[in-house]
This record gives structure tokens, sequence and C-alpha cells, in this order.
């Protein structure tokens, strides 16, 4: 499997029955089409929509009903709209369970920052969006990344250089690599994938890993 | 009192240079596309924009960078737009962030006759940067204050004629916006008579709009979509 297959298939474990989820773009998505069978989830769309499909196909669409990327969309059963004041209203508010959401740095205390790269001096980009309102608000918050950059940098570190996206809020994060859950006690390593040691993962880490007596792998 | 003009009187009437304008719209998606076009007939510069998110190149109010006549950007993202992202690493634009939560509250705030709005999100960031902070129960707040424009320009569905605004799918920041700047234009697809529109149905009421102008037919909507689609790879 590519690296991002395996991120999306364990991210889409976590998903619950009943539970109400914003997924960002990338491999959030790519989770929500691994859904296992017999959950059901309510996917909330940050521009102003629960219960939305799949991008509507030429002649199916409709300008007015698009996504927060910008496609048009198909409407499932129990399909809502509603304006951009309510839709951060729910985000914000504790009425999402779980977001997923990508990461350009992550931290071994639950720190994230994926909105802003250094666009110059004092400048900053590309904007946070929807997702530190996702952050703060979100019940649970699952980040999926590769392990680490294209030039193997490890992007699960102790303490993140770029400017934060929310302090303390990351519960899981899922690589090609590792299973993790941010702890009081700190990063522990819950699971490897399949074929990756354990040694692997922490030669890849810059965060300081607990590593528990028993760490599970992966099953797809 | 809402009155119907054609978007060429209504620009030109309230949108001037160095105006601060709210434009409604999430990429394109009921987005005033009529009204953006006409600006950019006009070549009314010096703006400061207000959205919710930037819009892709050459689309939506893409197309006011485009065209260089953006002085300030406001809003939670730039980095759809290349053009943009240029203009701001460049200088030639300013650029304000705001949490997109963040963002359409200071608007509700504006429009609501309240001063803004105590929120938990960008605690620990670089946007709580110059903000006061508020801890209740035990939590840390950010106040966030008002933020107003001197017209704002909505695209709804349809209007009735005494300006009752009918939305149609995503309304997104549009009902917001209508009720925050000084001056509102409502871009629709059709006027109709006083009545047609169930009351029930009307997203935004008359009072907040001052000028009904027809936009575009459906197809045009549709199509600028389409291309858009086309453009980032959603469609091929």
């Amino acid at each position: 499997m590519k690296a991002k297959e395996i991120i999306a298939k364990r991210a889409a474990q976590e998903f619950k029955d009943g539970m109400v989820v914003n997924l960002g773009f990338g491999i959030p998505i790519l989770a929500g089409n691994n859904i296992p069978e017999g959950v059901n989830v309510t996917l909330q769309s940050e521009n102003g929509m629960l219960n939305f499909g799949a991008t509507a196909p030429i002649g199916e669409d409709d300008p007015c009903m698009c996504s927060a990327g910008g496609a048009p969309i198909k409407e499932l059963s129990g399909c809502s709209v509603f304006n951009l004041d309510t839709s951060f209203l729910i985000i914000r508010g504790g009425h999402v369970d779980l977001t997923m959401l990508g990461a350009l740095e992550v931290d071994q205390m639950g720190n994230i920052a994926n909105w802003a790269m250094p666009y110059g001096e004092g400048k900053w980009g590309p904007g946070m969006g929807g997702a530190m309102d996702l952050l703060a608000g979100a019940k649970s918050v699952l980040v999926t990344t590769t392990h680490t950059t294209k030039s193997g940098a490890s992007k699960i570190l102790k303490k993140c250089t770029l400017p934060l996206s929310a302090a303390g809020v990351v519960k899981t994060i899922v690589t090609e690599l590792a299973f993790m859950e941010v702890r009081d006690e700190g990063l522990v390593l819950k699971e490897v994938a399949p074929g990756v040691t354990v040694e692997e993962v922490v030669a890849k880490t810059d965060a300081d890993l607990i590593i528990p007596e028993k760490v599970g792998v992966m099953q797809f | 009192m809402a009155k119907i003009m054609d978007m060429k009187s209504a620009i030109g009437e309230y949108v001037k240079p160095g105006s601060t304008v709210m434009f409604g719209g999430f990429l394109g998606c009921n987005a005033p596309l009529r009204a953006i076009d006409e600006i950019v007939e006009e070549g009314i510069g010096e703006l400061t924009a207000i959205s919710a998110v930037n819009s892709f190149t050459n689309s939506d109010i893409g197309l006011l960078f485009d065209n260089k006549l953006i002085k300030k950007f406001i809003a939670s993202h730039i980095g759809t737009n290349k053009v943009a992202v240029e203009q701001y690493k460049n200088g030639q634009i300013e650029m304000e962030y705001y949490p997109q939560g963040t963002l359409i509250e200071k608007i509700r705030c504006a429009g609501a006759g309240l001063g803004g709005v105590l929120t938990p999100t960008g605690v620990g960031t670089l946007v709580e940067e110059g903000k006061e902070k508020k801890v209740l129960d035990g939590k840390e707040y950010l106040l966030e204050t008002a933020l107003g424009a001197d017209v704002a320009i909505i695209k709804g569905f349809k209007a009735d004629k005494e300006g009752n605004i009918l939305y149609k799918g995503t309304a997104n920041s549009n009902p917001i916006m209508a009720t925050a700047a000084k001056v509102t234009i409502a871009e629709v697809e059709e006027i109709v008579e006083v009545g047609e529109i169930p009351s029930c149905s009307v997203g935004t009421p008359g009072i907040f709009i001052d000028a009904i102008c027809l936009g575009y037919e459906a197809d045009k909507y549709r199509d600028a979509i389409r291309e858009m689609c086309k453009s980032v790879g959603i469609y091929r």
C-alpha cells in the first residue's frame, strides 16, 4: 500500500457509528472513502452543510451546492444547509465529534502547526481557513500526516517550530509508519504499520516516544 | 428602502476607490460574479476586500487581484490564489487573517450591534497578538471586535421588489454580510413580485438591502463553477 492509503485506512478505523465528522483536504477525504461497513457518520462541511455526498458529475451539478473545496456536490439523505455562522457554531461549539486534518508539524504536547509557512518577513500563509475553529471546538482531533517530509525530516516533533494552529489539542496521530496517542504523560506509540519495526519508527521520529511493552500492528 | 438598480449604477454609486467591501461567496459558489465583473470593468481600485476565503485564480474575487484592484485583503485564507499570494509576498497587498469562524462572528457583531465576541479560537497562536484575553470558568478566550464595511455585495437566488432575499443551496457568508455594511447590494438571478417568496423562505429581510440588482442568468453561474472546477482539476 502507498503511504497515503495506509494513513487513510488506519484513520478510517477511528470513525464510530453516529459521529459528526469534519474532514480536511487530502488524506482525511481519502479516509472518508474508507468508512468501515456498518458505521454511519454525518459529514459536516465548513461552508455550511451536513450529510453531503460525492462530487456531482457535470450534468448533475448545482452551482449553488458546493463543498468547502469548491466542487459541486450531491446531497445525501437528511442533508441540510445553513449559513456560515451556524456552520462555525457547530464547529466551535463542540457539536463535531471528530475532526481529521493534515499538519505541517505536530508535536508530543499535542500542538499542531498547519496554517503558516514563511511568506517573507512577518508574513505567513496560506492561512488557517476553518482549521483553528475546528481545533478549538471539535471533541477529538486526529492528525493524518506522512511521518517525514520529502527530504526525510520528522514531522512528529518534540516542539513545533512553525506558528501553531492550536496548542495541546491533538489526541491521535496517524502516519504511514505509526499510530500514536497524545497523553498527559507524553506521546505513546500504540501501533506500527505492517512490516515496520518500533526501531524504525523511533529512528524517524524527533519526538520522545513512550514505547509500551506491547506495541500493536495496524490491521487492515 | 431597497430599490431596484442596474448593476452598473449600483456599483458606480456605492463602490468608490478605497472602499471597504465585503464579498459573499465561497470559492465561487453563490458569489456575486456580475458585481465583481462590473468593478473590474470600471477599474475601481485600492479596495479593502473582506471575504470568508479566497477564490481560485482567474475567477470570482480572483479577478480583483488579477486587475490589481485590491489594497488589503481580510480573510481566513489566501493560498488558493497564486496571484494574490505573489502580491502579498511582494508587498503589493496587505493581508489580515482571521480564523473563519472568528471572521464571520466579527461580521455578525457589526450587523448585530455588538462590540465583539469572546472566542477560544486562536488562543496560543499568532492570532492572539495584540488582543485582550479573558478567562471565564478557567478557560481562555480572545476578544474579537466587530468588523463592518462600507459596502456588502451579496448573492441571492431571487429578490422580491422590496428586497426580501431567497437563497439557494449553501448561502455561506451572504446572509451575515447582508446585515453588516453601511450599504448592501444584492445580486440575484431573478426579481419577483412581493409575495412570490413565501415569508418562511426569506433568508434576508428586505430592510437590510439597499440595491436589488439583476445578476447573470443561471447558466452563467453554472458555467463559471464548471470552468473553475476544470481549472483546478475537479472536473476534467
